[in-house]
């Protein structure tokens, strides 16, 4: 769909170090590599879902790419051009065309202020509106995420997760971003409710032309919602491709188990018992494919040299395995 | 909930404070005290330094001198509230001076981090290294005795108490997600440190000088007892406590009256520090730190009969009511849930969070914390014994024994300070009369029961030692110790990620079939219930409104809320259907509107819906539905019944 | 273990160092001419100008303050003027008799905060709960020195009971019974706030744990309620006191400033008040070098109890 248009966000190589540096005494400090060697490119209007287990490094890429943190090597390019280099110089100008929505809804806005206040932040300090401005600008957003005027003079905690939730996007949109990062935007909220913001959140890209970052450890939901998914696995990407073809064809063995151990209703779950689950040691990370330990296709090369992504036998489709499973899965 | 927190939420500060008595009975006392001190100069006194050698050690209640004179005849009525001015002015200055210089350390080296916390904290810490009153003693050495210097040193000295703690709350909100959100609306790091950090800290601070300005008064006291603070002829509390020590056999009153009041403004101060602590803290507010006892209370005001289920069925609930005292209003938190688990059966508890599937669960064996919790009415049966009837040792031998349980959170449920090894053994010992090494040996099978590698040596692990997914094993072990034939396990799998998520429901459905254990699964996902059980039980606003085989519920789910939570949420394979969202959110816990409670919400709901109570009815042999209007074909039947 | 205790062993290095720096940079604060003021106003000028060149006061501070340190790791805290004799065998002298006095003070405040802690968070709202509060306030509000004068009056002069002051009768004492009589007061007195102060954490610390996940845990396992609270709740909410006993010992220690003087008791508080007063600098500074690195001490003893109690903490 968006083949010809110049990528809005690119990641090249970013990598994020833990730790490191060295102690008073001059003994080098361990070191966690959370993020390593991740390359991709975002297009305008495009949703790219990231996919992972706790502690795969996804919630530490999200930052980076909104200017929360800075990558410890590669690059990160949004509109071509530096985005290290544009927060140095004037963090504000980038909050203005990036955004960040957080997990827990009721974390991210202050105890101590009223929504209006929340709001009104952005508009005065990021597009420094009027107050006759702002105020239209102000119903307009929590217009646009379903809340009610007589919302706005209330604290965060007299709201449900999903009323908070909502809220926090509307704190996102107000700036009127290009971009908005979604960190495991649903995961905090009940069932019934995470449609609701599912569906807003479609309802408001399709508005507002937005292009989202959409970080979640549920398969399902990032189905639901993303174009592309890229799926990490130790800092790493393990694949990356277009939703589809990830969810029914995937080529690589993480995925697949991934696949494989969602839960769905009327569905049995068939994973080898052999399995333990066990993540390595990230202060003694294995040489070779950080999979190999669970994967049932490991040989001798996996666990000498790391995979590099490589195309997987079809269009925009990459995945970093020497062996990657063949056929399909039973989801088609 | 939410409704409720925040009409409490709007209850004066204040109106909060004085419904306290003891801290009412402070306030009033220091208020006083406050007052006399502060009129003294008005109130027709004598001269609180004029000697009178003829009038020396007189005793209370003496003509003219309310209160007696001291050792040079000064009058001590005078001389008490002139020293009280002063006590109160130091130590309330003290107090402002630690706060100030105290919370802004705290609040810049808690935001800045790096090397400018570490500087700031080092210093700090090594003010620490001192004995509280030792320090103050030596800064007075040098800069001389006085009232002022000592001043001074009692502030100095506690600056590094303000400064540790606010530091630690700044620490923790400066995580916060919200400082992030704060960055990105455009606030600078100032306007974040002092805008939105500060706020939140602000009570803490307060809180802390309520209740270390009672510690400032005592030790600057304390250093003009000694002669280091105030000297003659002015006079504060504690000095006029150090003359009278020097009289103290002949004409104790000299000392004592002093020391009363001392002890009177002190005590006052703690009340009412306490009083704002309280009302400041929110967790101390609600009442959280009750007590939970062993076992919930049980509140019945009538018995009912033994249901004809119960004869068979491993767990038979029948009206089980589970109500919250919160403050003087009782919440019903479920309200008749009737269930039956039957042999070697597993059936799913579905529901959101606040529909009562927990403390559906947590009620069978007593586990509801009580206060707040209580059961006030229904039954529960297990192997046709009535639990609650049963006494508190019975109790004991059924828990962990023919029944077991397994928890959410395996990394908070078990024990952070005992190895894996001793909660188990501890667990096998306490139902069955074996030796250590024997209980070790079992132990150590029970491990590799639930597939641990290495089991022997993983006995020796503490909990934090071993992952997520070990722990959660460890857990199931422990359920299976004791040969149990009821696990009631709530939300086991939750905490977990989806690969060991799948690994642990694995081995719960094959270990059940191999011990021929009956499971009650707790857990809001449907596609977990899939996975493990017979059957299922839908559950809303602390009722059950739908219950049958598993695979008939969720291919023709007959409530429409079942209907609804199995259409809103997204499905692999699946990624282009439109989630079918369910509007609105569920009422608020004991806020069950009348009639259905689910009709609010009900795209199908009709006067009738909003009436009355609505049982839950059979739809066949298998199935019950709490609904008028079931969805599906079977509706005639019902209608029929 | 062994090398967790050998670990926090070396990291007291420059804790040390930093209270001798404290304690330098305080006295350097002195106004006025420092030799004048360590050897007191009466000081022939001859004295003063040895006193200067010995001391080195006449060099940069940060020479001066090696030079001092160097001292004091032979052993040479230099030598009062007004006891005209070392400070160091002065101090330690007294430091024994403070030892007796705070060491007894810490126990029994131990034993009886974390007693009264437990206990009140069992019955909480009961009449014990009640009670242990209320006593616990008003330990927290007496001024100890105010409690000592009064002890004094009941037992001392009232009743006759128990000696009023010293630590030894002066005819014929000197054994452990007359040690005791005499220590009884004092220590209880100095006592009273810490175990106040101990057991209200006590208590705090019992409520939280015992709302705890694996408190739930271990009842549903079947365990006895006494196991339940004395061992599974207790040992977990000793973690949260030890540290908190540790810095009782510093208020303690402090304290005994106060109960020294009050009782008279031949330790390092009595002789520390009245060298402040006779400007007796250099006693002072050894006094205060000796507790604060014995307090340093303690608080050492307080993390290893700690973390032998806490894995997580072993690191």
């Amino acid at each position: 769909m968006h083949e010809q248009t110049e990528p809005m966000l690119q990641a090249q190589d970013v990598e994020r170090l833990f730790g490191a540096g060295r102690t008073l005494l001059g003994r080098p400090k361990p070191a966690v590599h959370a993020v390593q060697g991740v390359s991709f490119a975002v297009r305008k209007g495009e949703i790219l879902g990231i996919v992972g287990e706790s502690g795969c490094g996804k919630s530490t890429l999200a930052r980076i790419l909104a200017g929360l943190d800075q990558a410890s090597a590669g690059k990160v390019l949004f509109q071509g051009q530096d985005l290290a280099a544009a927060v140095r110089r004037d963090f504000k100008a980038v909050a203005r065309q990036i955004q960040y929505v957080f997990q827990d809804p009721l974390s991210s806005l202050n105890p101590r202020k009223t929504v209006r206040a929340i709001l009104e932040t952005p508009l005065r300090r990021l597009l420094g509106l009027g107050r006759e401005e702002r105020e239209r600008r102000l119903q307009k957003v929590i217009d646009a995420v379903n809340l009610r005027p007589e919302h706005l003079d209330r604290y965060p905690h007299e709201f449900s997760g999903g009323q908070a939730q909502r809220i926090a996007i509307a704190r996102a949109l107000a700036a009127e971003p290009k971009l908005i990062v979604l960190d495991e935007p649903v995961s905090a909220l009940d069932v019934s409710v995470q449609a609701q913001v599912l569906n807003l959140l479609d309802d408001l890209k399709a508005r507002f032309g937005l292009t989202y970052l959409f970080i979640s450890h549920d398969l399902a939901v990032v189905e639901t919602i993303s174009d592309r998914v890229a799926v990490m696995y130790f800092g790493r990407l393990a694949e990356i491709g277009p939703a589809q073809r990830i969810f029914t064809q995937p080529r690589h063995h993480y995925t697949r188990l991934l696949l494989d151990s969602a839960p769905a209703p009327g569905k049995a779950i068939m994973v080898p018992e052999s399995e333990s689950g066990e993540l390595p040691d990230p202060y003694n990370p294995p040489v070779g494919c950080a999979f190999a330990a669970r994967c049932p296709a490991a040989d001798e090369l996996c666990r000498t040299r790391h995979p590099a992504l490589e195309p997987a036998g079809a269009p925009k489709h990459l995945a970093a395995c020497y062996h990657p499973p063949v056929g399909s899965t039973a989801h088609e | 909930m939410s409704s409720s927190a925040a009409s409490q939420g709007r209850v004066s500060a204040l109106g909060l404070l004085l419904n306290n008595r003891l801290a009412t009975a402070g306030l009033v006392v220091l208020v006083t005290i406050l007052l006399l001190a502060l009129i003294a100069p008005l109130l027709p006194l004598l001269d609180p330094n004029a000697t009178s050698p003829a009038n020396r050690l007189l005793p209370p209640l003496s003509d003219g001198h309310l209160l007696g004179t001291d050792a040079l005849g000064r009058d001590l009525l005078s001389r008490l509230l002139h020293g009280a001015r002063v006590s109160i002015a130091v130590g309330v200055s003290a107090t402002l001076i630690a706060a100030f210089f105290g919370s802004l350390i705290g609040l810049l080296s808690g935001y800045a981090r790096g090397w400018a916390d570490s500087l700031m904290m080092r210093g700090i810490d090594m003010l620490m290294a001192f004995p509280y009153i030792l320090l103050a003693l030596a800064i007075v050495a040098v800069l001389g005795p006085g009232l002022i210097n000592a001043l001074y040193a009692i502030a100095l000295i506690n600056i590094p108490f303000f400064a540790r703690n606010i530091r630690g709350v700044t620490l923790g909100l400066a995580r916060r997600e919200f400082i992030d959100a704060a960055r990105l609306s455009g606030k600078s790091r100032a306007a974040i440190l002092f805008t939105e950090i500060l706020p939140n800290v602000l009570p803490i601070i307060v809180i802390t000088m309520s209740t270390t300005i009672g510690w400032m008064i005592l030790e600057t006291a304390g250093l003009s007892f000694l002669g280091l603070g105030a000297q003659p002829p002015q006079a504060d509390l504690g000095s006029m406590l150090g003359d009278g020590r020097s009289v103290l056999f002949n004409a104790p009153h000299v000392a004592i009256i002093p020391g009363v009041l001392i002890f009177l403004l002190v005590m006052s101060i703690n009340l009412l520090g306490d009083g704002i602590r309280d009302v400041l803290d929110p967790r101390l507010k609600s009442g959280a730190l009750a007590r939970p006892m062993a076992r919930t209370a049980v509140e019945r005001e009538s018995v009912p009969e033994k249901p004809a289920t119960a004869k068979d069925a491993v767990l038979s609930l029948s009206g089980l009511r589970t109500a919250f005292g919160l403050g003087q209003r009782q919440i019903e938190a479920i309200s008749g849930i009737d269930l039956h688990i039957g042999r070697q059966e597993c059936l799913g508890l579905v529901g959101e969070s606040g529909s009562g599937k927990s403390i559906t669960a947590m009620s069978i064996m007593g586990l509801v914390p009580t206060p707040p919790g209580r059961i006030v009415g229904g039954s529960i049966y297990f192997q046709g014994e009535d639990l609650l009837e049963a006494n508190d040792r019975r109790i004991r031998e059924l828990r962990g024994g023919p029944v077991s349980h397994v928890f959410q959170d395996p990394l908070t449920t078990l024990h952070p300070l005992f190895t894996v090894g001793d909660q188990l053994v501890e667990a096998i010992r306490a139902h069955q009369p074996l030796r250590r090494p024997q209980a070790e040996k079992k132990a150590e099978e029970l491990l590799e029961l639930v597939r641990i590698p290495n089991p022997r040596r993983r006995l020796q692990a503490y909990p934090h030692e071993l992952s997520g997914g070990m722990r959660q094993r460890v857990c199931i072990a422990m359920a299976l110790a004791n040969d149990a034939e009821l696990i009631i396990a709530d939300e086991p799998t939750t905490a977990l990620d989806v690969t060991v998520q799948a690994q642990i429901l694995m081995l719960m459905n094959k270990l059940r079939h191999e011990k021929e254990t009956s499971i009650l699964f707790i857990t809001h996902d449907f596609g977990v219930i899939s996975a493990l059980s017979d059957r299922v039980a839908v559950m809303y606003a602390g009722q059950i409104v739908e219950s049958g085989p598993t695979k008939e519920v969720l291919e023709s789910p007959a409530h429409p809320y079942t209907r609804k939570l199995i259409d809103c949420v997204p499905v692999l394979g699946q990624g282009d259907r439109q989630l079918d969202a369910i509007e609105g959110g569920p009422p608020a816990t004991g806020e069950r509107p009348p009639g259905c409670a689910f009709a609010p919400r009900c795209a199908f709901a009709r006067d009738a819906c909003k009436r009355g109570e609505i049982a839950l009815q059979p739809l066949d042999a298998e199935r019950e539905v709490r609904c008028l209007f079931p969805l599906d074909v079977k509706r005639e039947a019902l209608v029929h019944a | 273990m062994a090398a967790y205790i050998l670990k926090r062993l070396l990291a007291l290095v420059p804790v040390l160092l930093g209270l001798t720096l404290i304690v330098f940079l305080i006295m350097a604060a002195i106004p006025g001419d420092p030799a004048t003021a360590i050897l007191g106003s009466y000081a022939t000028p001859e004295n003063v100008e040895r006193l200067n060149q010995q001391l080195g006061l006449n060099r940069p501070l940060p020479e001066q303050y090696l030079l001092w340190l160097g001292n004091l790791l032979e052993g040479d805290f230099g030598r009062s003027y007004s006891l005209n004799r070392p400070v160091l065998d002065e101090v330690l002298e007294r430091f024994s008799a403070t030892l007796i006095l705070a060491g007894s003070a810490l126990i029994l405040a131990s034993i009886f905060g974390l007693l009264a802690g437990i206990v009140s968070a069992v019955r909480q709202f009961g009449w014990t709960d009640r009670i242990v509060t209320f006593f616990v306030l008003i330990g927290l509000s007496t001024p100890s020195f105010f409690l000592g004068l009064l002890l004094i009056l009941v037992f001392a002069v009232n009743l006759g009971l128990l000696p009023a002051s010293g630590m030894y009768a002066i005819y014929g004492g000197g054994d452990l019974p007359d040690l005791l009589r005499h220590l009884l007061l004092p220590a209880v007195t100095l006592a009273v706030v810490a175990t106040g102060v101990i057991a209200r954490l006590t208590r705090t610390a019992m409520l939280e744990v015992l709302r705890q996940d694996y408190i739930r845990t271990a009842r549903a396992k079947g365990l006895s309620e006494r196991r339940v609270v004395y061992l599974h709740a207790a040992k977990a909410a000793l973690v949260a006191v030890v540290p908190v006993i540790g810095i009782q010992a510093g208020f303690v220690l402090g304290g005994a400033v106060y109960i020294e003087t009050v009782f008279q008791w031949p330790g390092i508080g009595a002789m520390l008040v009245k060298a402040i007063s006779t400007r007796d600098i250099l006693l002072v500074q050894g006094g205060v070098l000796v507790v604060a690195a014995s307090y340093v001490l303690f608080n050492l003893a307080a993390d290893v109890a700690q973390s032998s109690l806490d894995p997580r903490l072993r690191r």
